[in-house]
């Protein structure tokens, strides 16, 4: 049963589009990931399901409920994690949650029992009285996870759920997701740019650029799209040797980006002694391979065009040369 | 409205008063700052003599104070919407299955009733200085018209809310609007014939004259303009209004 659907989703900003038209849907149960850089509009898309936000076309419904005409039902549906923080910090975690489940109606015994659950869950249970100022970044974020399941929604909404945290914490939360979207059977949506994140938490992604959906699938099929293996090389000419390599019929893809080659091929070790043989004879000097799995990272390059580390970072000086090297890593699944 | 509205008003109304006591910097403040008018400028002024001024002028500053004391402390409610904001709990409140005006509700509530804490502790200390009182239901009718004041200001505070995204405009709101506004509402002197016409024009078209000559009506029965039920009629459209406004503001303000 399918318990998100959108169709042409839109919202404008004083003729800047935000998000353009996107039509999706995600199934009960499933753990579903919006997947792109910063500014794609992946929160405008939340703020706009979560009723935040009014779309400026299109329409969505959250559990059968109509985003524009039942407001009131889908928010009794949807739990948010905010991307910045929204609790309130001169309270405590307790009367954080405990003010969430009086604001969503529950009932004084379900409060109680669900406050003691939540929390544990998170493992803060021994932290509830204390003032939420003095919480680390890593507590507050398994408080707001914590909050958002208080009232056992349908959908738990994520923006970014491990934005700035560390990477243990980072690993803990994850583990909390997967955990409580077995145990709960919440439907998950979040939003990353942390291909990581996507890779291990989601069953289907949906990639998302400039306000437009560019594929949805499920993580594996994403990544066989791109070809068995990826081989990244730099070298001295890369417009020659790209033009040379694409008369090849054993290369399924190929994109240039950033004065680097990306090629998908099957068995991608054994074609690297090819590569350099046709590279001589046209005389491109390669002064770097590297040969791996697909990852989503090199997904969203081949759908988009770009590679989603080059914009999250900034991009290393290029005056500075590289030595030569011969990389081979194989990353195991 | 249904329970599940009432519920969020109470809790919202509870958050406030939560906060309110644990800032203790601001409950020393809210209280401290009125008595310092209080007792300087009363003491100050009170070898001044204004023409038409029955007793002393301590007896005509004090609800002046309580009107300022509310005013000041309603705004502070319905602009730290802003706080809110800025600090993303906001969204956590407007993602909550209640309806919108609950929302408003239990904020106005909640301000009001720490705006009424604050007047009435300096209501309780005026009559100690000797401040004199009516009757029973004067003293009632001067709680009503502090309830209305405080709901005013909460109104006008979320209007100044939603249109500003930070606290650098609120300074310039506090100084442009608020202080010429106070100025003029014959809470430090009379508005009486004496003055030029012009200042008397003024006076008469700012809200707050009605309120502070009000709370004078009722509260002391002396020095009032206006018959303190005519001041509360005109104070009861104008909460209508501004509250509707405050409300219909925070309606549309998209987080």
């Amino acid at each position: 049963m399918e318990i998100i659907t959108t169709e042409n989703l839109t919202k404008t900003y004083d003729g800047f589009t935000a998000v353009d038209h996107i039509t999706f849907s995600v199934k009960e149960g499933e753990i579903f990931g919006f997947l792109g850089p910063n500014g794609a509009g992946k929160t405008t898309t939340i703020k706009m399901l979560t009723t935040l936000l009014y779309p400026s076309e299109g329409s969505a419904s959250i559990a059968g409920f109509d985003i524009l005409k039942q407001r009131a039902n889908v928010r009794e549906n949807i739990g948010i994690v905010f991307q910045e923080p929204a609790l309130d910090t001169e309270l405590t975690g307790r009367e954080n949650l405990d003010f969430h489940a009086r604001m969503y109606g529950l009932s004084p015994e379900t409060r109680k029992k669900r406050i003691g659950e939540v929390l544990t869950l998170v493992d803060l249970i021994d932290k509830k009285d204390v003032l939420v100022k003095q919480y680390s970044g890593g507590m507050k974020r398994r408080l707001e996870i914590a909050r958002g399941l208080m009232h056992s929604p349908k959908v738990l909404f994520l923006d970014e759920p491990t934005l700035g945290l560390d990477a243990q914490t980072r690993r803990a939360i994850w583990e909390y997701i997967k955990q409580l979207n077995k145990d709960e059977k919440t439907t998950i949506f979040l939003t990353t740019h942390y291909m990581d994140e996507a890779d291990f938490l989601c069953d289907y992604i949906g990639i998302i650029d400039h306000g437009k959906i560019m594929v949805m699938n499920t993580v594996d099929v994403l990544k066989k799209s791109v070809g068995h293996d990826v081989i990244t090389l730099s070298c001295s000419d890369t417009t020659t040797l790209h033009k040379r390599l694409e008369q090849e019929s054993w290369i399924s893809n190929i994109t240039p980006h950033d004065s680097k080659l990306t090629i998908g091929a099957e068995r991608g070790e054994e074609k690297i002694p090819l590569i350099f043989d046709i590279a001589r004879t046209i005389n491109v000097t390669i002064s770097s391979v590297d040969v791996r799995r697909p990852t989503l990272d090199d997904v969203f390059l081949y759908y988009t065009g770009r590679s989603m580390r080059e914009q999250a970072q900034e991009t290393p000086s290029t005056g500075m040369k590289k030595p030569a090297r011969f990389r081979l890593r194989r990353q195991k699944k | 409205m249904n329970q599940k509205d009432f519920q969020a008003i109470y809790m919202l109304w509870l958050r406030q008063m939560k906060r309110f006591l644990r800032a203790k910097s601001r409950v020393l403040t809210t209280i401290v700052q009125p008595l310092f008018f209080l007792f300087i400028l009363g003491f100050g002024f009170n070898i001044a003599v204004f023409p038409e001024m029955e007793g002393s002028y301590i007896n005509f500053l004090a609800p002046g104070i309580i009107a300022m004391a509310i005013l000041f402390s309603s705004m502070f409610t319905g602009v730290s919407v802003l706080w809110d904001k800025q600090s993303g709990f906001l969204q956590e409140v407007l993602v909550a299955p209640v309806s919108r005006l609950s929302i408003v509700i239990g904020r106005t509530l909640g301000g009001a009733t720490i705006a009424l804490f604050q007047g009435i502790l300096i209501m309780i200390i005026a009559i100690a200085l000797g401040v004199p009182t009516v009757s029973p239901a004067s003293l009632l009718l001067t709680l009503v018209i502090m309830v209305l004041l405080s709901f005013t200001a909460v109104g006008f505070g979320l209007i100044v809310a939603s249109k500003m995204h930070d606290f650098e405009g609120f300074e310039s709101v506090m100084s442009l609007i608020l202080m010429p506004l106070l100025f003029l509402s014959s809470m430090f002197y009379p508005v009486n014939t004496f003055l030029p016409g012009w200042l008397q024009i003024l006076s008469y078209c700012n809200p707050l004259f009605y309120m502070v000559d009000g709370l004078r009506g009722s509260f002391t029965g002396v020095n009032y303009v206006l018959p303190p039920l005519i001041d509360l009629g005109i104070i009861l459209v104008l909460c209508i209004v501004i509250m509707g406004l405050g409300t219909y503001f925070f309606n549309k303000s998209e987080s």
